[in-house]
């Protein structure tokens, strides 16, 4: 049995809905027989098209202005599910997605579930599974709370696959009253060039960690590594703390989960909140000089050795090779 | 100017975690300060120096009147804490715990600024700012990588996938800061000194008017199994002898990378 309707708070860069939003709306098919999306932007209609492709029916739109989306989207969404009864609100654990939720729950005083990883719906109720402890520990929740029940996703928990559905009919939502929450205005964006695959999408990422000793190294040891593998290339935290490189590139709990085919950690130590955004890797790759770090409980193949000889010595191989 | 910060007092990160019976986090050993939170107490106390006044008062929730993580960031310069601590709040979940920051925020009465992290270390729920900003009726201002306060106006720099906006509002505002956005300075031996004396505000769930309304009954749900993720087994761990890099390349070729 599944429920009658699930909504699913959807983001976009630009006109391109993001990949986790997909992810999260292909899941929700599974669960509902009704699956119908929210955003607050203003790509409205190339999101209508995505989010119909991945099989919602009905696209609700909200105008965020220039406030910031997921604070402002709250105050519409609650009005909307009070009249229209879902039996979840879906989001993607991310920061507008946070932004949403946490407003939502508070404005319907309802409970949240976050970081989930697994979904289903067994007797006619939603089972949520996260993971504690690093990723070593598996819970499943439910919640006793009256519908709508909130629940973020964490991004690559699940495939996105088309559904091969027609544009989903498009529900303009008016002017909303969202109160001081609007108060807060984007005055300006700043976007920092990227250049190569997309971390989130590519087969192999090469990433690096305060073992690469300084930020003149980056580029040298994992930039070019990365593009001789066609890969892209990421980091741990503390070289993004450090201010090495921008945190766009950071993998792990706070900043983005990969799974490509090959993962390559470089100088890398493995503490738990890296290894939530890295082990799911089909294959992995570490080197470090500490026969003992953590990285290597889990690494496929692990170098116990110095990046600064090793990934010259490779680069070269590699090179020879073609 | 007075800015109040959220601050968790959590079991500390560094000794492997462990449940409970009852499913909940076993905290018998004594609490230190959220690390993520020492960012918020660092900027604090910038903001206040930086406005030629007013105070920096910490709010806590915690279960056993524990003072210990409080105390490190009353030594770091914070004036006075308010800590909720009750048997009444056992169990209590994400929107909770909001609930009870935000009867906490109305008690400190007169502040202008709440700063909390992104997420705590342990939960990582990270929704409770803006829960608390809800609760209050507040803009809530997230992921700030740089905070500048002038003319009653907060103006962050919001980290984005891509870059920062720059986002702006009217005060009073919550904000939540980023790890890494300001350096938390250590403790002095005078600070740790006056620490000791600097007084803390103990409420209870009836002081704050939210008798039945959180803890267990308040979470309203329920964990239904618990089991152990499958281990990834280590593979293949090879000492560098020089031909470490040739190595490599078999791996790689294997997988069809090159
Ligand atoms: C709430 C919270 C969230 C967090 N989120 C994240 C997150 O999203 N992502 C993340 O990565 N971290 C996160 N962290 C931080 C995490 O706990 C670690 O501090 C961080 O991952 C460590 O980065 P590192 O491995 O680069 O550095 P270190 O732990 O310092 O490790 C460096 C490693 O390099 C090795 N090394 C040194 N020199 C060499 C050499 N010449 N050759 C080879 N190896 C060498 C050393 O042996 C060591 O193992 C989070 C922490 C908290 C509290
Ligand atoms: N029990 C608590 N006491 C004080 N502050 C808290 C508490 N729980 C959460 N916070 C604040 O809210 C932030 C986000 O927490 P969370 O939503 O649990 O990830 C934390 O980093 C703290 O700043």
């Amino acid at each position: 049995m599944t429920l009658s309707k699930i909504w699913v708070y959807v983001e976009a860069n630009g006109d391109k809905v993001t990949t986790a939003s997909l992810e999260v709306l292909t899941k929700a098919r599974d669960l509902a027989s009704t699956v119908e999306a929210l955003y607050a932007g203003n790509a409205t209609e190339a999101v209508a098209a995505q989010v119909g492709e991945y099989g919602a029916t009905t696209l609700h739109a909200i105008d965020p202005q220039s406030a910031l989306p997921g604070q402002v989207a709250a105050a519409a969404i609650a009005e909307l599910a009070g009249s229209q009864n879902p039996d979840a609100i879906l989001f993607v654990q991310s920061y507008d997605g946070r932004d949403a939720l946490g407003r939502l729950s508070a404005k319907l005083d309802r409970p949240v579930l976050t970081n989930g990883f697994t979904l289903s719906v067994d007797n006619g109720a939603l089972t949520f599974g996260t993971a504690i402890f690093g990723g070593t520990t598996l819970v499943d929740c439910m919640l006793s709370s009256d519908a709508p029940h909130l629940i973020a996703i964490r991004p690559k928990s699940f495939a996105a696959e088309s559904a091969s559905g027609a544009p989903a009919t498009v529900n303009n939502i008016g002017a909303i009253d969202a109160g001081r929450a609007a108060e807060a205005k984007v005055l300006e964006v700043f976007e920092e060039e990227q250049t190569g695959p997309k971390l989130e999408e590519a087969q192999v990422v090469v990433s690096g960690g305060r073992g690469i000793g300084a930020q003149e190294n980056y580029k040298p040891l994992v930039e070019e590594l990365a593009r001789t593998l066609k890969g892209a290339f990421g980091a741990s935290r503390a070289i993004v703390d450090a201010g090495w490189v921008p945190y766009a590139l950071q993998v792990g709990q706070t900043g983005k989960t990969v799974k490509p085919k090959l993962y390559i950690a470089l100088g890398i130590s493995g503490a738990t909140q890296h290894l939530v955004g890295m082990k799911n890797s089909d294959n992995i790759l570490a080197i470090n000089k500490d026969g003992e770090a953590p990285i290597f409980g889990i690494a496929d193949l692990g170098i116990v050795g110095d990046v600064h000889k090793v990934v010259p010595t490779l680069k070269e191989l590699i090179a020879a090779r073609d | 100017m007075n800015v109040v910060v959220c601050v968790k007092q959590i079991p500390d990160p560094s000794v492997p975690g462990q449940l409970e019976a009852d499913h909940t986090l076993d905290r018998s050993a004594k609490p230190i300060l959220d690390e993520s939170d020492s960012f918020g107490v660092e900027m604090a106390l910038q903001l206040v120096d930086a406005a030629g006044g007013g105070e920096v008062t910490l709010i806590s929730l915690a279960p056993n009147g524990e003072v210990s993580g409080l105390r490190t960031a009353l030594a770091m310069g914070a004036a006075k804490a308010v800590l909720a601590s009750d048997d009444a709040f056992a169990g209590t979940d994400a929107l909770g715990t909001a609930k009870v920051l935000a009867k906490c925020i109305e008690r400190v009465g007169d502040a202008d600024l709440v700063l909390a992290a992104t997420e705590s270390s342990d939960g990582y729920t990270g929704t409770v700012p803006v829960q608390v900003a809800e609760l209050l009726g507040w803009p809530a201002l997230t992921f700030a990588k740089k905070v500048d306060i002038a003319d009653g106006v907060v103006t962050i720099q919001r980290q984005t996938e891509a870059g920062y906006d720059v986002v702006q509002s009217s005060l009073p505002a919550v904000v939540s800061v980023t790890a890494g956005v300001v350096e938390p300075r250590y403790p002095s031996f005078k600070g740790i000194m006056a620490a000791k004396s600097k007084p803390v505000d103990n409420v209870t769930a009836a002081d704050l008017g939210l008798d039945g309304q959180v803890g267990w009954a308040g979470a309203r749900q329920s964990i239904v199994k618990v089991e152990q993720a499958p281990a990834r087994l280590a593979g293949e761990k090879f000492e560098d002898d020089g031909t470490a890099a040739e190595k490599i390349v078999a791996f790689l070729e294997d997988l069809k990378v090159i």
